[in-house]
């Protein structure tokens, strides 16, 4: 569905996209992972066809967005990060003349305008405004918008920063019921949980590059060990005693407010801390996750 | 781990004095005037002296100087002057009393983080509308003074209490449409009021045209608008043909309108504000 | 599930269809602030009243090339191309920049078919739908007042029109340079004197022979200006087909510049 080669982006001197190779296959849920600034929404304008390539290749549905723009366009969905939501028309409008911008004709766009509300939930809301809706509504809109032209490929670009726990849960279930239907997921994110949720395949960026690829599972047995020991000691001491207990585990992370020891035996790092007379506030076993495996990649943490 | 000494303030009880409340936001309205200044000297004083140019120098210039037809000017220039610089000062009262007020309701909410603190309502009406005043004082004398060389004044002391007929006349609509702002639920209102209140009443107030032009019924018509009792002070006074009688029965209905206007202020951000 | 079933896509719009949704689009959004619309059309006939008509009073009429013409007779033209100016210029620079910084409209509407071609076509041509609406509603005021002096009046329409195109054209363009919000300032700056020293309410003889009065005649509102006077008084010179051909130069290279400049700032 896409295919990208040596793709670079660069704004004058600063190169956000340092060449990557990505390939999305029909039917998955492919996943951009990374902290703010690692590239992923420069590269996701350039598979929306809005943004020029600036070196390298890119085909989307066969197609070169360069010569091919509007054709490309007319077969995907974008849910961008920010809402785009056109604020002076009410949300039945929003879906109504969005779905004419793709040329699809009246009947049609207001038939799956009324099929698109009920799938967001917001039927009741049809003749509301936009700014009266909830972030999570707003959200909800803006994907059912993106499925207007039923698209080959879903972009979608952080779908749920901003939303309350409870509105993360039911987009997740939304996505997951377009995937199950077939639809061609691309997601950007910088939760490690959403990738985890919500990607057959991810690829880790960082500083323009792709440091990682693989499904979830793939990567956190590659990069990371089964489990973790979270050992959390007094403020400023992390760092001096992350040399105690080095030996306990295959490798240790300090960070400001805790020890991460990783090991395929959690339990056992506990009791051997505390065998070894150190005290910790608190200590907390976990299976790896994506978050483990990206700190393993580039020494720090997703939230930086 | 340091901890910070916390010194205790003298806590005062009860409410503030109107004077107290109004001078704990002078900080806040200091700033705002530091950082929002610029933008309003090209409306403030290019716009009035573009008109001052076209209307009372060039098209007066076509204009026969008939101190009958012009209410006792002796030029279309000295007639214009004073009315433009009233109808200015209501512009500048509506245009700082309509954005600003929905503003600091809707957008940025500046009320309700005041309204947390010990300033009552009225002390935030009191503080806005004299900042709005300081605003029409400081345009009104600024354009005043620039005129001055030109002629256009008859005496030393009328132009002064000229300003302050302006300067209140301005006040009274900056208290009008406070309460309007504060009753407003979107900004869309803001559109009509300039096209159907501002406008009509700089055209038709006297500032262009001496309202016996009108026809008589008309001209009573634009005798009830509180523009015209500013214009009509304002030219008395630059071009020292005061009736004084007149002049009473335009202060006065000024005045008057200032105090209904302030209790429609107050009374409407209480009732926004309490949801 | 209902919502995927297959929608057919057809072939990318025509500049043509694609004009004419964006206009449906905003055709939609002022469905609902039709009072807007309809006091917007009040701002040239309560000037027309007030100074053609109240000021008039004071002032004994014009020779407009060599020919008397009553004062409301002259400014009333002038009205009709600047209100057709006024209007342009809020159309194409607040509510541009909004769209553009503020609502993210163009982005949305980029992430469809939608070319930066077909925003701009799109959007000067509900400009200029609006503003003919006024223009024509203003034409008949003049009419029922008296002030319409000639079967020339009739092209008075178009001539608004071109002159709504060439501002909107044009003052896009600068829009998109802009910032923030201080630089309307700048747009005040150049409206204000436009408005007021294109001949609108003087003729331009007020300017003596000084080198002001070519600068003003070379300005492009005093081109609109004498051709809606020229049309409306009957009095037509070869000076009317210097305006046409100036004014509709302008709001082409207008469109020109306004396609490259969205195509940089949008599609980067």
């Amino acid at each position: 569905m896409i295919s990208a080669r040596g793709l670079r982006k660069s704004y004058g001197d600063f190169e956000a996209v340092k060449g990557i190779d990505v390939d999305v296959r029909q039917g998955e849920a492919f996943g951009f992972l990374g902290p703010n600034g690692a590239g992923k929404s420069s590269t996701m304008r350039m598979i929306a066809s809005v943004s020029p390539v600036s070196a390298g290749e890119l085909r989307i549905l066969g197609m070169d967005p360069a010569t091919d723009g509007p054709a490309i366009r007319g077969r995907l969905g974008v849910c961008p990060q920010e809402d785009t939501l056109d604020n002076e028309l009410n949300v039945f409008d929003n879906l109504y003349i969005y779905g004419r911008y793709f040329g699809i004709d009246r009947a049609t766009c207001r038939e799956r305008a009324n099929e698109l509300l009920e799938f967001a939930q917001i039927t009741d809301k049809a003749k509301a405004k936009v700014e009266d809706l909830s972030g999570g509504m707003k959200r909800r809109l803006t994907i059912a918008r993106s499925l207007i032209n039923n698209p080959d490929v879903l972009l979608l670009d952080e779908p749920t920063t901003g939303l309350d726990p409870q509105a993360r849960h039911v987009l997740w279930d939304q996505l997951f019921r377009l995937k199950q239907a077939g639809v061609t997921l691309v997601i950007t994110t910088h939760y490690m949980d959403e990738a985890e949720q919500l990607c057959d395949r991810l690829v880790v960026m960082d500083k323009g590059v792709i440091a990682a690829e693989g499904s979830p599972r793939e990567l956190i047995e590659a990069h990371s060990t089964r489990e973790v020991a979270e050992l959390r000691f007094g403020v400023g001491e992390h760092e001096v005693l992350a040399g105690k207990v080095e030996d306990l585990g295959d490798r240790v992370e300090v960070l400001p407010d805790r020890l991460l020891v990783y090991s395929d035996h959690g339990e056992d790092v506990v009791t051997a801390v505390i065998d070894r007379g150190l005290q910790p506030i608190a200590t907390l076993v976990r299976r790896s996750t994506l978050e483990d495996v990206f700190l393993r990649l580039t020494g720090r943490s997703l939230a930086d | 781990m340091t901890t910070t000494q916390s010194t205790r303030t003298e806590r005062p009880t009860g409410s503030l004095s109107a004077w107290e409340g109004m001078t704990r936001q002078l900080d806040y309205w200091v700033t705002v005037y530091k950082r929002t200044w610029r933008g309003g000297v090209i409306s403030s004083f290019a716009a009035p002296l573009f008109y001052v140019v076209a209307m009372g120098v060039l098209l007066g210039g076509f204009i026969q100087a008939d101190p009958d037809r012009l209410e006792g000017a002796t030029s279309y220039l000295a007639f214009i002057v004073p009315g433009l610089v009233a109808a200015h000062a209501m512009q500048i009262a509506v245009s700082e009393s309509t954005y600003p007020v929905m503003g600091a309701i809707k957008w940025h909410k500046t009320f309700f983080a005041q309204l947390a603190t010990p300033l009552a309502v009225r002390d935030l009406v009191n503080a806005f509308i004299a900042f709005v005043v300081f605003r029409i004082a400081s345009a009104c004398a600024v354009f005043m003074l620039v005129l001055a060389p030109f002629g256009v004044f008859e005496s030393w002391w009328g132009p002064v209490l000229a300003w302050l007929a302006q300067v209140l006349v301005g006040t009274a609509f900056a208290l009008l449409t406070f309460g309007y702002s504060a009753r407003l639920k979107s900004e869309e209102g803001f559109g009509v009021l300039f096209r159907l209140g501002v406008m009509p009443l700089t055209l038709f107030s006297g500032a262009f045209f001496p309202i016996s032009n009108l026809g008589p019924v008309l001209e009573w018509a634009a005798r009830l608008t509180p523009l015209w009792h500013g214009v009509s002070l304002s030219r008395m006074f630059c071009l020292d043909t005061v009736d004084w009688s007149l002049a009473a029965v335009n202060a006065g209905v000024l005045v008057v309108l200032c105090l209904i206007g302030w209790r429609w202020a107050v009374t409407g951000l209480d009732k926004r504000l309490e949801v | 599930m209902a919502v995927l079933d297959r929608v057919a896509i057809p072939a990318p719009l025509t500049p043509t269809s694609a004009t004419r949704l964006l206009v449906l689009r905003n055709f939609i959004v002022y469905k609902s602030a039709w009072k807007l619309f309809l006091t917007g059309f009040l701002e040239p006939v309560l000037y027309l009243f007030s100074i053609g008509i109240g000021v008039g009073q004071l002032i004994d009429g014009f020779t407009f090339h060599g020919e008397e013409v009553s004062y409301a007779a002259f400014v009333a033209p002038a009205m009709l191309a600047t209100s057709a100016f006024n209007g342009a210029l809020m159309d194409s620079t607040f509510n541009v920049f909004f769209k553009l910084k503020y609502e993210k409209l163009y982005d949305q509407m980029l992430a469809t078919p939608l070319t930066t071609g077909d925003i701009a076509r799109g959007e000067i041509a509900w400009g200029l739908i609006r503003g003919s609406v006024y223009s024509a509603a203003f034409l008949l005021v003049m009419l029922a007042m008296g002030l319409v002096e000639s079967w020339w009046a009739v092209l008075a329409l178009p001539a608004a029109v071109l002159v709504a195109f060439a501002f909107s054209a044009v003052c896009m363009a600068l829009t998109t340079w802009m910032t923030s919000w201080q630089d309307f300032d700048k747009i005040t700056l150049a409206q204000m004197p436009l408005f007021l020293f294109s001949a609108t309410f003087f003729p331009v003889e007020a300017f003596g022979d000084s080198v002001l009065r070519w600068v003003v005649e070379a300005t492009p509102l005093y081109r609109g200006v004498v051709l809606c006077r020229e049309l409306t008084t009957g009095i037509v010179t070869w000076e009317s087909a210097v305006s046409v051909v100036y004014l509709a130069v302008m709001g082409v290279v207008g469109l020109l510049v306004v396609r490259r400049r969205l195509d940089k700032l949008l599609l980067t």
